[in-house]
């Protein structure tokens, strides 16, 4: 089996630097690359384009990245529980690209699977669509979107072995997947990294083949945003 | 009286139909879950990559891994199932999602939808909206008649950036339910109290009044 195994996030990350564009994986707080993150904060790299569903909380996530101004550029469909983040958009510090969330999705599928671009009607008609090619199917009316092109994509999975093979667990699978095909190099940071042989490999959810760099992760904090409950009767 | 947020959630729930799939939106929409009629299964789909909603975990079981589109802490009910956001939304845009419930700061008269940006003052982004209105056949909008300013929210044509061009199929105010026809809104029910006059007098948009209109009932 190829060894996609480095020992520590240090190694993970060589080769990154400033004015890149990378994918972060993770949806809200939930399923993002936390080790990766800390590391680009450490590392000090700046004027980032950072593809990513959201941007973190004010302290945590890539909002460690907005505090440090490392951020050139956000691709995200929601950005709403980020203070820092509106203030620096809204004052023209930080360049802004929202789009659609399913868009997003399919054009980081897209990246990773080898197609250009493709056509999807979410956004017809609103201000996503402006200077868009556009084009009508079977009487309905589809926006033309393309791939995008990271350097590097960061990916958190709750399993992985030694080949690059990754399982998620729950709803922090959200982007990881389509992002883990996109990167030219895609780094996966794991919760428990295991030996060939001990994942099913019907149980698989991105397999090896996707993944060039692979380490166990540390210190999760795995913050809940919203901790809704229903109370103990 | 006007309803309040959970009597138009109560209002809406009554729209459900069996073996439907739903996405709900945040606000207003996630209280529907609350009130499904008897006799009726449905799944709740959290375009985050959840199928099998359930309800919010018993306090101290709550887990990072498992949250809705609201980045609140949720539970999947027996024979749910978890996918990456590209699937997700292949149900939505594919149309195996049956109805999407959504909040709205404006709707037009020809089904035009805008809830996602404030020029100037507020950008929080678009999420899943404009994917789920380009893409579903029947979209409930749940949301008070008038906004803070006591200004119409139903008008002849969005002030804001559009979401989604004529998608809207019905509105569910506190005020009144109305559909969205060829040439306005067809008003079909009121709140309980609530006049014909007082629901013209907080509609900009076209109103179309045919007959008696009904209260809600509850």
């Amino acid at each position: 089996m190829i060894n996609k195994v480095v020992k520590n996030v240090e190694e993970a990350l060589q080769g990154v630097e400033s004015g890149m564009e990378f994918m972060l994986g993770g949806f809200g707080l939930c399923g993002i690359p936390e080790n990766s993150i800390a590391q680009l904060v450490k590392l000090e790299v700046t004027d980032l384009t950072c593809i990513s569903n959201n941007a973190g909380v004010d302290n945590f996530g890539l909002g460690q990245l907005l505090q440090k101004r490392q951020i050139k550029k956000m691709i995200s469909s929601y950005v709403g529980e980020n203070d820092e983040f509106e203030r620096q958009m809204l004052s023209g510090e930080l360049e802004v690209d929202l789009i659609p969330q399913g868009t997003l999705a399919e054009r980081c599928r897209a990246t990773g699977a080898g197609i250009p671009a493709f056509f999807t009607p979410a956004g017809y008609g609103t201000e996503v669509a402006e200077g868009k090619e556009t084009r009508e199917f079977n009487g309905k009316m589809y926006v033309l979107e393309h791939a995008f092109n990271p350097e590097f994509a960061f990916v958190k999975a709750w399993k992985g072995d030694t080949a690059g093979n990754l399982i998620f667990k729950g709803t922090a699978r959200n982007f990881n997947p389509m992002m883990a095909m996109a990167g030219k190099i895609t780094v996966a940071e794991v919760e428990e990294l295991v030996e060939v042989g001990e994942l099913d490999p019907n149980q698989i959810h991105t397999p090896g083949i996707f993944v060039q760099r692979i380490f166990q992760g540390k210190d999760y904090e795995k913050r809940i945003e919203q901790r809704t409950v229903t109370p103990k009767v | 009286m006007a309803l309040n947020k959970t009597q138009i959630a109560q209002r809406i729930a009554q729209e459900l139909q069996h073996n439907w799939y739903v996405n709900l939106g945040i606000g207003i929409p996630t209280l529907v879950a609350n009130y499904i009629p008897k006799g009726i299964d449905i799944e709740f789909q959290s375009e985050n990559g959840l199928l099998g909603m359930g309800p919010f975990p018993i306090e101290g079981t709550e887990d990072a891994d498992l949250i809705n589109a609201g980045k609140q802490t949720v539970t999947i009910l027996q024979g749910g199932s978890l996918f990456d956001s590209a699937m997700s939304f292949a149900m939505i845009r594919g149309q195996h999602v049956q109805l999407t419930v959504l909040g709205a700061m404006e709707v037009a008269q020809n089904g035009d939808i805008s809830n996602w940006k404030i020029p100037g003052r507020m950008v929080k982004g678009m999420g899943g909206a404009m994917d789920l209105v380009a893409s579903a056949d029947n979209i409930i909008v749940a949301m008070m008649h008038t906004n803070k300013r006591g200004e119409s929210k139903l008008l002849k044509k969005c002030s804001l950036p559009l979401t989604g061009v004529g998608c809207v199929k019905k509105v569910v105010t506190n005020l009144a339910v109305l559909d969205v026809v060829e040439d306005g809104f067809k008003l079909l029910e009121r709140a309980p109290g609530v006049t014909v006059e007082e629901i013209k007098n907080a509609t900009e948009g076209n109103l179309i009044i045919d007959g008696e209109i009904p209260e809600m009932d509850l």
